[in-house]
């Protein structure tokens, strides 16, 4: 985030300044998706497809009703927490893709140590899975950021050669020592047991895994607003060399990011694990974890972003199947709008200070 | 009986074979990766070029009958990624690492979208020329039908290396890779260069992902890459910005890759997913063991921002 | 022990017609289906043309549209997660499906199981043969023995292999897997007791490079023919074909695919089943929980034989079609050994095909080259 220089001798213009930067921080993002839905429906209009068709749809099948809203919302929470891991240590100006691994070590560890507690009460284990997940995840994560600190490796790439190690790792024990030998065609670590299992948020059918993300969101935004040591991520991510200047531990600050992130990323795979499959196996691998970097390149990084971003794509997921079904277009139809989003909100950043009627009054 | 059968001795020549067979598209994608990032910009989204050339050269060759033209198109598609990548990064503030993962997922989005039609049809392949004439082993000829584009890359590699390092193209596109300054005070217009680099890059990762769908495996399907086109861009830093070192990176990429199936072939059935991984590990401890955190790496562009 | 599941075709229409009426007070742009029409919801977890596991389940689907009388309501590479459960949900709620069938094996537990239990009206129908009398009685399952599919082309490839050595390149080691991998190698014995079938697993359901690897390092061993357990075989079959040598199919007929060197293959017949399945919906009766059948069920066939397949070959696999086709045949039969020597069907043990013995099955029978990871 740029902050704009503010003014305190003046109290007026200050709030005139926050809410300028707030008005523009809204709408430049709206007007990049916007932009995106428009060339989006040209898209499927010479697809042969009526756009505002399309759109209706989409908003039935994503906004428009309550099982809508619940098909929307149970899509964004796998989705709040990977993004999490792209966006912490990009605070530190580092761009890490490899959540989709902490997430299947996360799930893995979280499968496992339940089974070594048969006999503690639910809530024992369920925190033990999550602690377990949020563990797996944050070394695995840390493991990037440390090469990158201590031996150059970049660290996009090593967290992405690490997402292929984690998911070789994960089949090669679910389908040895740690499968289920009852688990007979798909193999799967054995499962939790019922008890164990996350509830859904009363009155919903929404497991409690959205709640989870919303408050590691609120979490890491007070860690990187309101704390020494997010304002020295932030110093670290606009300037290594400064930040080594002024004395600031980079290293210990990569390695608390990168382990955030990963533990944030691990706890979505015990999520996966005691909300929805019950078991570890190979239902993990979907790619939440790639899609949560798109999450969190919209929502800029800025956690308290990341809860709208993962709605919007939670339900541009939830009605790709009415394109499917009604329309006739194919299944990528929604990878075609994601990716289009994505180029709109990127090239949007050019829009910042430059919007007419919110740039900024010269004193 | 076995006279003509190897064995044993199949196990390296089928990893050769493998490494020939499987190494193309790393080799073409890590030379147009190159290029750009001699130019000082990284494109990422080369995962989603391979694919949309692999999904455009195969329409292109069931349409008109010619592989070759196939492969035409999934260049131009390929280029017209990279100018969109290239245009975009032109921008203020745009950070390049992050619309290399936007295109990346639009050009999956896109090939998928635009591929449904092409997955039932057959599209002619590209010829491949075979090298083990000589030997009366029917393995060893097979293995060493070689395919064309294989030989183009074994050519390109040189040749990139040479115009690198003796051409005034070399120099510009070094010197605009090394120091943004320096190139604008010697007056070169630095982002039609990098748009140029960009599009040059692309267009060589498209030829890649044709070579999937028109020779190997030689169909077109939306599981056709497993990542081979963002592996490509790590093979990149490995060989450190260096061609020659590309293409030796791609065989030993393609090599490892083959050698999973080829074990199992003579009977080593364990433990298939840790070899299926190890590429990934050999390339991450490559890395670990070439990098440092105190300089940049030999050959390293100088405005790069993966190697900051 | 289902007297609440046994829904009279009127009820079932009402049920659909008040979702239809839900949807539209809450604003949603529903276009309902002719109010004759019962609505089926199809998903796959892959591509439907992918000449393979989804195209099956896809002709099947294709065989109601042409049928009348339903709407056909298809979505396709929906993965074994919430999405799943949430497509089942939509086409429910959305599109007034009174029976879905989600076809991919891993939709049944937890996703397919927990919508059963809240739509209890609707009917679920999923392939794997999983039903338990634990699970809802509105939820059901099928599968075919498509191993006596797999044993006829076995016979085929033994007598065709020159080399004596066939190829089976399969996802992973589990029970159906296994199963077909033993069914064809003691199909093969039958032709020639000398031959041996080298497996190779790749680890996933569809990974093209690593097929065209794994068939290429094959018949860089001598094995000239080639079959598999994947998702989708073509690039198995092209590469096959490319290379000269000759290819049993896999869930659907291929033969265009490799048009010299396709011999047969073991294919779904799900076009028979599912207007079966969907007509005693349609008539309100009860649906069985359990649908298992083979060759003589109709849940399966084999491809039509190709040129290079000799007259032999052809007389022995009909002759042994013909009694699995009568039910008077049996595959499994001891004494069977491992390929680590283990007697694991012994002498006068007869398995047959509901034997739920076979469906746990963990060993590859002698003759086979390759061991489970």
């Amino acid at each position: 985030m740029e902050a704009s220089p503010v003014k305190l001798d003046n109290g007026t213009a200050r709030w005139q300044d926050i809410l300028r930067s707030g008005a523009e921080a809204v709408a430049v993002p709206l007007l990049a998706v916007l932009g995106a839905l428009v060339v989006f429906g040209i898209f499927v209009s010479l697809a042969g497809v009526n756009p505002f068709e399309t759109y209706n749809l989409m908003y039935a099948g994503a906004f428009g009703s309550w099982f809508s809203w619940q098909n929307t919302l149970t899509r964004a929470a796998p989705l709040i927490l990977t993004a999490l891991c792209c966006a912490l240590p990009a605070q530190l100006g580092m761009v890490v893709i490899g959540g989709e691994g902490a997430l299947v070590i996360g799930g893995l560890a979280a499968a496992a140590i339940s089974q070594t507690l048969p006999d503690a009460a639910p809530l024992v284990v369920q925190l033990a899975m999550a602690m377990a997940a949020m563990a797996a995840g944050a070394a695995w994560i840390a493991l990037a950021g440390g090469l990158r600190h201590w031996r150059g490796v970049n660290e996009t790439i090593a967290s992405l050669l690490l997402v292929y190690i984690a998911i070789a790792v994960f089949n090669h024990l679910v389908e040895g020592l740690l499968r289920d030998p009852a688990s007979l065609n798909k193999p799967s670590t054995p499962h939790i047991g019922d008890a164990n299992m996350l509830s859904t948020i009363p009155g919903t059918d929404i497991h409690w895994g959205l709640a989870y993300g919303i408050i590691a969101c609120v979490l890491a935004y007070i860690l990187i607003y309101r704390t020494t040591f997010g304002f020295g991520m932030r110093v670290a991510g606009g300037n290594v060399k400064a930040a080594r200047m002024v004395g600031l531990p980079v290293g210990k600050l990569v390695l608390v990011a990168c382990g955030l992130a990963g533990a944030a990323a691990g706890l979505a795979g015990m999520v996966e694990v005691a909300a929805v499959h019950g078991k570890a196996n190979a239902s993990l691998i979907v790619g939440y974890g790639y899609t949560g970097i798109l999450v969190a390149f919209l929502a800029r990084h800025n956690p308290l972003a990341i809860i709208p971003v993962a709605i919007l794509l939670g339900g541009i997921g939830a009605s790709g199947g009415l394109l499917q079904r009604r329309l006739g277009l194919p299944d990528a139809t929604v990878l075609v709008l994601q990716g289009l989003i994505f180029i709109a909100i990127l090239t949007s950043e050019v829009l910042y200070g430059r919007l007419p009627w919110l740039k900024k009054v010269k004193a | 009986m076995s006279a003509d059968l190897l064995g044993w001795w199949g196990v390296p020549l089928a990893v050769l074979a493998g490494a020939i067979r499987v190494s193309t598209p790393f080799l073409f994608v890590s030379l147009g990766e190159c290029i750009t990032e001699k130019s000082g910009r990284i494109n990422l989204g080369l995962e989603g070029t391979l694919v949309m050339g692999a999904m455009s050269g195969y329409a292109v060759s069931y349409l008109t009958g010619s592989p070759w033209l196939g492969v035409l198109a999934a260049g131009c598609a390929g280029a017209v990624f990279g100018i969109l990548h290239a245009l975009i990064c032109s921008l203020p503030r745009v950070n390049d690492i992050a619309v290399g993962i936007a295109l990346m997922l639009f050009g999956i989005g896109l090939a998928f979208f635009l591929g449904k039609p092409f997955i039932q049809p057959q599209a002619p392949n590209l010829p491949s020329i075979p090298f083990g004439n000589w030997s009366d082993n029917a393995q060893v000829r097979d293995s060493l039908r070689i395919n064309a584009l294989f030989l183009i890359g074994v050519v390109l590699a040189p040749v990139l290396l040479w115009a690198f390092r003796n051409t005034r193209w070399g120099l510009i596109l070094r010197t605009v890779g090394d120091s943004a300054d320096a190139a604008r005070a010697l007056g070169y217009a630095i982002n039609r260069v990098r748009t140029f680099a960009t599009a040059g890059g692309g267009f060589l990762a498209g030829i890649g992902g044709s070579f999937l769908s028109l020779s190997y495996p030689g169909s077109w399907s939306e599981g056709l890459s497993s990542g081979q086109g963002i592996t490509a861009v790590a093979l990149v830093i490995f060989a450190r910005w260096n061609p020659m070192l590309c293409f030796w990176a791609s065989l030993l990429f393609g090599g490892a890759a083959a050698l999973g199936p080829a074990l199992q072939s003579v009977g080593i059935t364990q433990g298939y997913y840790l070899f299926n991984a190890a590429p990934y590990v050999l390339t991450l401890l490559i890395m670990i063991l070439t990098c440092s955190r105190d300089r940049t790496l030999a050959g390293a562009p100088g405005e790069l921002g993966v190697t900051r | 022990m289902t007297s609440g599941f046994k829904l009279s075709r009127r009820s079932l229409l009402q049920g659909s017609a008040a979702l239809g009426a839900a949807s539209l007070a809450s604003g949603l742009p529903f276009s309902p289906a002719h109010a004759k029409d019962v609505a089926i919801g199809f998903i796959y977890v892959g591509p439907r043309d992918d000449f393979g596991y989804n195209q099956a389940h896809a002709q099947g689907a294709a065989a109601l549209k042409k049928l009348g009388g339903f709407k056909v309501l298809e979505e396709e590479n929906v993965p074994e997660t919430v999405a799943v459960e949430k497509t089942m949900e939509s086409m429910i709620n959305l599109d007034g499906a009174a029976l879905v069938f989600p076809t991919s094996f891993g939709y049944y537990n937890p996703h397919m199981i927990k919508l059963a239990k809240k739509y209890e009206k609707v009917r679920f129908l999923h392939c794997g043969g999983l039903w338990s009398d634990k699970d809802p009685a509105n939820a059901g399952s099928y599968f075919g023995y498509i191993d006596e599919a797999q044993y006829l082309s076995g016979i085929v490839a033994g007598y065709t292999s020159k080399t004596g050595k066939l190829g089976f390149i399969a996802a992973k080691p589990i029970p159906q897997v296994l199963r077909n991998i033993n069914a064809f190698t003691l199909g093969a014995k039958l032709a020639n007791p000398n031959v041996t079938t080298q497996v190779i697993f790749t680890g996933d359901w569809s990974m093209p490079v690593k097929e065209a690897e794994a068939t290429n390092g094959l018949i860089n061993q001598g094995v000239d023919v080639v079959t598999c357990h994947v998702d989708s075989p073509k690039v198995i079959a092209e590469t096959a074909e490319k290379r000269g040598i000759m290819v049993c199919g896999y869930h659907v007929d291929q033969s265009k695919l490799a048009p010299k060197g396709y011999l047969t293959g073991a294919e779904w017949n799900w076009e028979a089943l599912y207007p079966k399945l969907a007509k005693s919906v349609q008539g309100g009766e009860k649906l069985p929980n359990l649908v298992r059948g083979g060759l003589k069920e109709g849940v399966v066939k084999t491809s039509a034989y190709g040129a290079l397949v000799q007259d032999k070959a052809r007389k022995h696999a009909d002759d042994i079609k013909a009694k699995l086709t009568a039910g008077s045949y049996v595959i499994f039969k001891g004494p069977i050994k491992d390929n680590k020597g283990n007697t694991v069907i012994g002498a006068g043990t007869e398995r047959g095909q509901t034997d739920i013995e076979l469906e746990k099955m963990n060993y590859l029978v002698e003759g086979v080259l390759g061991a489970l990871a």
